[in-house]
């Protein structure tokens, strides 16, 4: 049986590691209080970017957070990558361990990105068995992201918060939630971000995610907006995470910032814009 | 997923059935953005993993080519740190850079540097541990970084040049490069005809003495091993007991 105790990240504001970050985040983190990393990044044999995981992981709480095991594939899971991810996690031993409700990888290829899935019960089921795969590989509870999707597919059958519900209740798993993600997802397919939030699972969440997204339109002037973690949180997102904090109570959240990083101060004073709301958050 | 996953790297193939915009639209433009970001994440992973090639070609030409690559030679594995090794071989065949012969060579020396990057740590023998009597018999064993890249052309010259500020030109003819990672960062470093065949040799496992004799008279042997020494290259000697 996997430990089922809450995550260990506290609740605070982290940012996604970056190593140009690194001499700034010794010198002085600010309202940073603990670090998210990129498991694909780190599954080298050793050199840097080991070393400074290493250092960092003795002052700060570590998210792992993976972008590669294809949960929501149709393939069985990729059990050399769930080996080199178990490796990672035994040495490091971090506070939280995620990964998303989503796709990267079929027939053999790795696309690099994270790809949407139809809402069924066929996929609930394998969703369902991929989690406890990992769940018990790992020996600890994950939390599994909603995702940023562009597109629906006509044969889901039920709400993406539904599905989450259900994955939760059979496999024990947490929620990540990506309050940006939520805000581009409905975006995209002209809904209420609110009600979605109102109808996510709450009582599982154990992080949350912010970042910036790209805002272009469809062929037919709809709204597109594009999940690219290249810029500032935008204020509709703060204003949704407002709204989230009012019902998680405060909660570990992560400044995702990926593309054209910004210098270190920027992207510091992201966590501190969070770090005030998580203040004024009841528990 | 068995219709969608090929349509990602197939600019030419139908937006597969049964999406939409959930809005009661097609959804092709929002299918587009998967693909983009597949093709461009990619094309950007390698243009990370070949900042030569991509200095010596441009970027907008190494984009190109890359894309063509990526859609060619799509990663089998989600740890990106080791996709390209079979972009040298790529290389040797692509049309438009046969001009650039040396373009292949280069690239295997790009992925050497990048795979001592990565290659496990390893703590170097002491500075006079070659000092053993029983040394001609010994086999050294080399640090998980240790790499050799042989070329007809001046690799480690055109990799400088497009690397350092303010190196020289490249220019002269057949260079050999021993990759070491002495701290973090891999250092490659143009060795001597003699001294590449005694390392080689080495590396395939001869003891130190037939490595020696491999090499031929003309090895600088005490300039050799201060360079595996200061490289921090070997990590132990195996005398025979």
């Amino acid at each position: 049986m996997f430990d089922t105790r809450p995550p260990k990240l506290p609740a605070i504001p982290g940012v996604g590691y970056k190593p140009q970050h690194y001499s700034d985040i010794l010198a002085g983190p600010g309202a940073v209080g603990w670090l998210e990393v990129h498991a694909e990044n780190y599954m080298g044999d050793g050199g840097r970017p080991l070393a400074q995981l290493r250092a960092l992981a003795a002052l700060f709480p570590i998210s792992v957070h993976g972008v590669g095991l294809s949960i929501g594939g149709e393939d069985p899971l990729d059990r050399t990558h769930l080996d080199r991810l178990k490796r990672l996690v035994d040495w490091l031993n971090p506070a939280s361990f995620s990964e998303h409700l989503a796709w990267s990888s079929h027939g053999g290829t790795f696309f690099n990105d994270l790809l949407p899935l139809p809402y069924t019960d066929a996929t609930l089921a394998r969703v369902a068995d991929h989690i406890c795969e990992v769940q018990d590989t790992l020996g600890r509870r994950m939390l599994l992201e909603n995702p940023a999707t562009y597109l629906a597919f006509d044969e889901t059958t039920m709400a993406e918060t539904d599905f989450l519900t259900e994955l939760v209740r059979r496999t024990g798993c947490g929620l990540l939630l990506d309050v940006n993600n939520v805000f581009v997802a409905c975006t995209n397919r002209g809904e209420n971000p609110e009600a979605y939030i109102d109808a996510f699972p709450v009582e599982a969440v154990g992080e949350i995610h912010l970042g910036g997204h790209d805002a272009q339109e469809d062929d037919r002037g709809a709204p597109l907006l594009i999940d690219n973690h290249g810029a500032e949180v935008v204020d509709p997102v703060w204003a949704l995470y407002a709204h989230t904090l009012g019902r998680t109570g405060p909660m570990p959240t992560l400044i995702e910032w990926d593309n054209d990083v910004p210098g270190w101060p920027v992207l510091e004073a992201e966590a501190a814009r969070a770090h005030a709301m998580l203040a004024e958050t009841q528990a | 997923m068995s219709a969608f996953a090929p349509a990602l790297l197939d600019p030419t193939a139908a937006i597969p059935p049964g999406l939409s915009d959930a809005r009661g639209g097609p959804a092709d433009r929002r299918f587009a953005v998967y693909r983009n970001n597949v093709v461009v994440s990619l094309t950007e992973a390698m243009a990370t993993g070949f900042p030569v090639i991509l200095k010596l070609v441009g970027d907008e030409f190494f984009r190109a080519m890359a894309g063509v690559f990526v859609r060619s030679h799509p990663p089998e594995s989600p740890v990106l740190a080791r996709y390209g090794a079979a972009f040298p071989e790529f290389l040797e065949t692509f049309a438009p850079v046969a001009h650039l012969p040396y373009l292949a060579d280069v690239g295997r020396l790009e992925f050497a540097l990048r795979e001592a990057y990565h290659a496990a740590d390893a703590a170097p023998v002491a500075p006079d541990a070659l000092a053993d009597p029983r040394v001609m018999d010994a086999h050294l064993r080399f640090a998980p970084a240790t790499r050799l890249v042989a070329s007809p052309y001046p690799i480690h010259a055109i990799w400088r040049a497009n690397s350092e500020a303010g190196a020289p030109p490249a220019k002269g003819g057949a260079e050999t490069v021993l990759v070491s990672r002495p701290d973090w960062d891999p250092w490659p470093r143009a060795i001597a005809p003699a001294s590449a065949r005694f390392i080689q040799a080495l590396l395939a496992g001869r003891p130190f003495g037939a490595a020696l004799e491999s090499a031929g008279d003309e090895i600088d042997l005490a300039a050799t091993l201060t360079l595996l020494l200061d490289t921090k290259s070997i990590i132990a000697i195996e005398v025979p007991g």
